[in-house]
């Protein structure tokens, strides 16, 4: 690489970065609003979820693990936090060019930065809601702290970057087709209950754990637990073949994003 | 330098392609100028997205040597929610320029008073028409884009974007577009006619004006069922 390119290169990195953090800044306005609460939705949402599922399944008795020490609190934040990463930042780029259009009349902005705006905004909020929900539930005594924060970190790392990718896949996708979002709405309903944040692999029977390990964010669902718990069940990932899962899709991301920037048709 | 080379746009409708550029070339030096005339419906507003980046040409390609305005006074990316300040400042961090420095001549230019801090939802038809001037102009750009039909406001307002545009930056470079061949003969020093997606150079106004003035009465617009 040329100094030349390498130069450009930089200052084109710059340019994004200002962009994707100038769009960030206006969503968060148009969304929350300065009024009562504002920018707090962006974690509170999340966490109310986050809340609302997991005295849910602790009325339903669904620690069926409860006995080899793995409480339904702890399991219900990782799990649904988890699938947060996965469903609201896809639900959030799905049509986002289409309502973004008129900025790409601002030639620094263009259609990769709208949806990893909107991408890295419900990444943040759910981090940091998975994060307070933490830290409240060890102020209270109803959690222990993650044995291994490391590992847990690795794991919602790897979520974050399937997150990115996919709703970047599908945010652009969208625009080729609305019918691209309205399959989405169905197929993250009827993800959820494979996604691995409701159960944990070990339960299942092996022929069927081996279908639903073909699910990526299984197995960070599952390196994460392992994560937070230590070993108290036999968790099953394969890290590798995440990272290989999240490398594909984010090829297939860059080129639809690029392929439907250049299809775009303003108004 | 702005240079357009053979570019074409075609457009997917219910009833088959639409060609509404056929291969356009065009060229304009740093602090030159030139109006391009063309009936509705000609391609001036396509060529315009075009020469913004808004969309890519389907064949053909555009280079540009200089920085290049968005539309001037385009209000469509105004997100209404937000006042006229937050506009402001997401245009300033868009194009990496400080809101803190550019603000008094926004507020001064605008007239908009309290409305300055109030959504853009707010505001009457004027004031943001004032707004997205005033927002054009806070940036500066080598060239800037013109659609005529895109400025609109009583006299007052036209006598002060004329101030602004041709009299405090005459030394940029403009691609004015416009219907109407006496907007194009006050400002611009040579035209070109745009028709059925044609683009047709001429050395002088007076030669496009003639040529524009001499074009068969447009048909109407072809509308089936």
């Amino acid at each position: 690489m040329s100094a030349g390119t390498a130069a450009s290169f930089w200052r084109s990195l710059a340019v994004q970065r200002r962009v994707v953090s100038a769009l960030m800044l206006r969503e968060m306005v148009t969304r929350f609003g300065r009024n009562d609460l504002g920018l707090l939705w962006l974690v509170l949402e999340p966490m109310i979820f986050t809340l609302g599922v997991a005295a849910v399944w602790k009325a339903m008795g669904l620690d069926r693990g409860g006995g080899s020490g793995m409480p339904i609190v702890a399991f219900a934040i990782t799990g649904y936090s988890s699938v947060l990463m996965w469903r609201n930042t896809v639900s959030r780029c799905a049509g986002a060019i289409h309502a973004n259009i008129n900025l790409m009349f601002h030639r620094n902005v263009q259609v990769i930065d709208v949806m990893v705006a909107r991408s890295l905004l419900e990444i943040g909020g759910a981090t940091a809601s998975f994060f307070l929900l933490t830290l409240i539930f060890f102020g209270t005594e109803s959690i222990l702290l993650p044995k291994d924060p490391l590992q847990v970190l690795g794991g919602w790392l790897m979520l974050a970057w399937f997150g990115l990718a996919l709703s970047l896949t599908i945010g652009a996708a969208t625009a080729y087709t609305p019918i691209v979002e309205r399959i989405w709405v169905p197929a993250a309903y009827l993800l959820f209950p494979f996604s691995g944040a409701a159960f944990m692999a070990d339960w299942l029977a092996p022929e069927f754990r081996e279908v639903l390990l073909l699910l990526p964010m299984v197995h960070a669902v599952e390196f994460m637990r392992e994560g937070f718990f230590g070993g108290v069940v036999r968790f099953h990932y394969d890290m590798a073949y995440m990272a290989l899962c999240n490398l594909g899709l984010t090829l297939v991301a860059l080129w639809l994003v690029r392929d439907a920037g250049r299809r775009l048709e303003a108004v | 330098m702005i240079l357009v080379d053979k570019v074409s746009k075609v457009y997917r409708t219910r009833l088959g392609e639409r060609t509404v550029l056929d291969r356009v070339s065009l060229r304009l030096e740093r602090g030159r100028n030139v109006g391009i005339l063309g009936r509705n419906g000609a391609g001036k507003s396509t060529l315009i997205r075009l020469l913004s980046g808004a969309e890519r040409p389907t064949r053909g390609h555009i280079e540009r040597l200089m920085t290049v305005s968005w539309p001037l006074a385009f209000s469509g990316a105004f997100q209404h929610h937000l006042t006229g300040l937050d506009n402001l400042k997401f245009i300033c961090r868009v194009y990496g320029a400080d809101w803190r420095r550019l603000r008094p001549f926004v507020e001064e230019f605008t007239e908009l008073g309290v409305y300055f801090r109030e959504p853009v939802h707010h505001y009457s038809h004027g004031m943001v028409s004032r707004l997205a001037f005033a927002l054009s102009m806070a940036i500066e750009f080598d060239c800037f884009l013109i659609d005529e039909a895109m400025v609109v406001g009583d006299a007052r307002f036209h006598e002060r974007c004329h101030v602004e545009l041709f009299q405090k930056r005459k030394d940029r470079a403009f691609i004015l577009v416009s219907h109407d061949p006496n907007v194009i003969r006050l400002y611009c020093e040579r035209a070109c006619v745009l028709v059925d997606g044609r683009l047709h150079e001429f050395d002088t106004v007076d030669a496009a004006y003639d040529f524009y003035g001499a074009l068969p009465a447009a048909p109407p617009l072809a509308v089936e069922v």
